[in-house]
């Protein structure tokens, strides 16, 4: 392996950077207004928020290119989701039942996608995208197209304990296959607190074990973010085998909207871990010259109305209609057993 | 021409699905080099370089790999080296390839083969039929071939059907059921087939039981000319239940056959199904005959009476015929 490839982008390109924060910004502003309509009973299931994870998932999928990567986003995504692509209308939609989403309401919330355009709906069990991205990208290879392809996942410190995230990331360093697998440590697995998740000093030190690269990164820290993301991401579509990038930082929510987290540490949420990324984001694009006060309060306006025209289009239309619905399972109707 | 045995007919539908599509690829642990644990892929790996691949002891990602590049528009082939070991594999098959068509419109063409049910010895974790356990999953296609033929055209109907299909192909029969060749009707997924018509009473089955309700058949033939009709489903999901409402029709009187454990499964879904739609058909209470309600012995004397045998069904079907 090189430690040192000449094409490896440490730079701090401007646009990326602003595409990064624009990301994480929208997703922000997208799911604080989901939060409200949750509580003024307007979603029905749950809500997932993100917030506190923005950096590490934007500047992950700010490294992909839509139409050409495999991306499959999870539970706390929705900054990736953004920065990879996804219309806020595929999310609103989803959340609030419109049959036209991307779901069509048969699934709802998070997990949601668009496998035919690279980015896969999760289902809820954890860790059990990690052999679909590889398996996506195995069938690339034999189809002769996965020469600068990456694929990328995320997953939390409570999935780095399931059978699927162990034979998952062996399976692709066994195979050599360009994943990122990015672990956001962000203390806790719902209520679950690290030292009741795994024993290990780091959970970078599993990188060893499995034969890959590993990453680790203050997760709040949006440039340091983008820097890492760069990189593992460039050696993965060079050819270095699976990436694995563990961030550290604080959720800074419930598990979902009907939890409050009231079992979160304390001196965890004074810590450097529970900084808000969007706080420091903000504050690094002013100091390092990326963006003006004046431009950042501009995007959150426009984020802010995209979103508010989102949320509105979704709420004006219909949700599946039992009768219109054609409770297919199979592909093919043959295979469609009526009762 | 040397006879083809039913493992023969694995092996050459894997061979031409293979030479015939390019996206067709099979994954599974020592499948290679070795030809798998049953030889059902030999050879395949030196003619089809980069499309046989060997996989580590890891159910559960190979189900997962074989899910993402079967969204990704190849035809993988995954061999479970036993029907057992899928069980570590479940939570993919079921919740992401069942699902996955349902959910986002866009289908999962892949192929699990499963080598299932009972040998001589094989004991409780390499004998196992799983049939029952995925054909209760929406959006899954489950098959059991029963002859030579079947095993050839179905797996090529399974790997060029674009839904998930769960392949049982019965161990028992791998070397010792034999045929001139490979051709059959070809019936298509979904078609229950007649396999010895008769009269007096309908034996519904699959799989490796299909052949032992036959030697039933005879003995009851030759007892005293009884005449029984064997339906071999085929494919148990979906459940031709017309085929075997048909059949009930004509005898009245119905056992419903399987290797798998007795609670739910394969023969409770055919009779309650012939209890609703054809209770005015039957003479006599339907009968179901399956394995004993314990895990599969490893001593071949336990063995041979924890499954049905030719004298266990025919001793059901006169008590059936005496009623």
């Amino acid at each position: 392996m090189d430690d040192n490839p000449e094409n490896l982008d440490q730079s701090l390109e401007r646009n990326h950077v602003r595409r990064v924060f624009n990301a994480m910004l929208t997703a922000r502003v997208l799911e604080n207004k989901l939060g409200s309509l949750y509580k003024a009973g307007k979603i029905v299931g749950g809500v997932y928020l993100g917030k506190g994870q923005e950096a590490v998932s934007a500047s992950m999928a700010a490294c992909l290119e839509k139409g050409r990567d495999v991306y499959a986003p999870l539970i706390r995504d929705q900054a990736g989701r953004t920065a990879f692509g996804e219309e806020i209308l595929d999310c609103t939609r989803t959340y609030l039942g419109s049959v036209k989403g991307p779901m069509r309401g048969r699934d709802g919330n998070i997990h949601r996608g668009r496998p035919a355009e690279g980015m896969l709906a999760m289902i809820s069990h954890l860790g059990a995208a990690i052999p679909v991205v590889a398996g996506m990208l195995l069938a690339k290879r034999i189809k002769g197209e996965l020469d600068g392809v990456v694929g990328a996942t995320c997953v939390g410190d409570g999935c780095t304990s399931t059978g699927a995230f162990h034979e998952g990331l062996n399976t692709a360093a066994v195979e050599k296959l360009p994943l990122i697998l990015t672990v956001a440590n962000n203390q806790y697995a719902y209520s679950t607190p690290n030292d009741r998740q795994f024993a290990c000093q780091d959970l970078v030190d599993k990188a060893v074990g499995y034969g890959v690269r590993g990453h680790s990164v203050d997760g709040t820290d949006m440039l340091a973010c983008i820097k890492v993301m760069n990189e593992a991401v460039a050696r993965a579509r060079e050819g270095d085998g699976p990436q694995l990038v563990v961030a550290s930082m604080l959720r800074l929510t419930g598990h979902g909207e009907h939890d409050d987290g009231s079992y979160v540490d304390a001196a965890l949420k004074s810590s450097g871990l529970g900084r808000d990324s969007i706080e420091v984001g903000i504050k690094q694009l002013i100091e390092g010259g990326f963006a003006s006060v004046e431009e950042i309060e501009q995007w959150q306006q426009d984020a802010a109305e995209q979103v508010q025209q989102a949320v509105a289009i979704a709420q004006k239309e219909d949700g599946p209609d039992p009768y219109k619905d054609d409770w297919m399972a199979y592909s093919n109707p043959e295979m469609q057993m009526q009762r | 021409m040397s006879d083809v045995t039913y493992i023969d007919a694995i092996h050459a539908a894997l061979d031409e699905a293979m030479e015939r599509d390019p996206d067709v690829f099979l994954y599974g642990q020592d499948i290679g080099k070795f030809g798998g644990a049953f030889k059902a892929t030999k050879g395949l790996q030196e003619k089809y370089p980069g499309r046989v691949l060997d996989a580590p002891i890891s159910e559960d990602a190979m189900a997962g790999v074989a899910i993402g590049a079967a969204i990704e528009g190849a035809r993988p082939v995954l061999e479970m080296q036993f029907a057992d070991f899928s069980s570590v594999a479940f939570n993919q098959i079921i919740n992401q390839a069942a699902t996955h068509y349902y959910r986002t419109g866009v289908p999962v063409p892949l192929t699990m083969r499963l080598p299932s049910g009972g040998t001589p010895g094989s004991g409780p974790f390499h004998s196992q039929s799983m049939e029952a356990i995925y054909a209760h999953y929406p959006g899954l296609v489950v098959v059991t071939p029963a002859t030579v033929a079947d095993a050839h055209s179905m797996l090529l109907d399974s790997i060029a059907m674009d839904d998930p299909v769960i392949y049982c192909e019965h161990k028992f029969l791998y070397r010792w059921l034999k045929s001139k060749d490979l051709s059959g009707d070809r019936l298509p997924i979904g078609q229950a087939r007649i396999t010895r018509p008769g009269k007096h009473a309908t034996v519904v089955t699959y799989s490796a039981m299909v052949h032992e309700a036959v030697r039933a058949a005879e003995m009851l033939y030759k007892d005293g000319g009884w005449e029984i009709e064997v339906v071999d489903l085929r494919s148990v999901k979906p459940l031709d239940t017309d085929t075997i409402i048909a059949s009930v029709a004509r005898t009245g009187r119905l056992l419903a056959l399987g290797e798998a454990f007795p609670w739910g499964g394969v023969t409770a879904e055919v009779v309650s199904r012939v209890c609703a739609d054809g209770f005015h058909l039957l003479d006599a209470p339907p009968v179901r005959l399956n394995s004993k309600d314990t895990p599969i012995p490893y001593h071949p004397k336990l063995w041979s009476s924890h499954r049905p045998t030719p004298e266990s069904i025919a001793e059901e079907l006169r008590k059936l015929l005496d009623y």
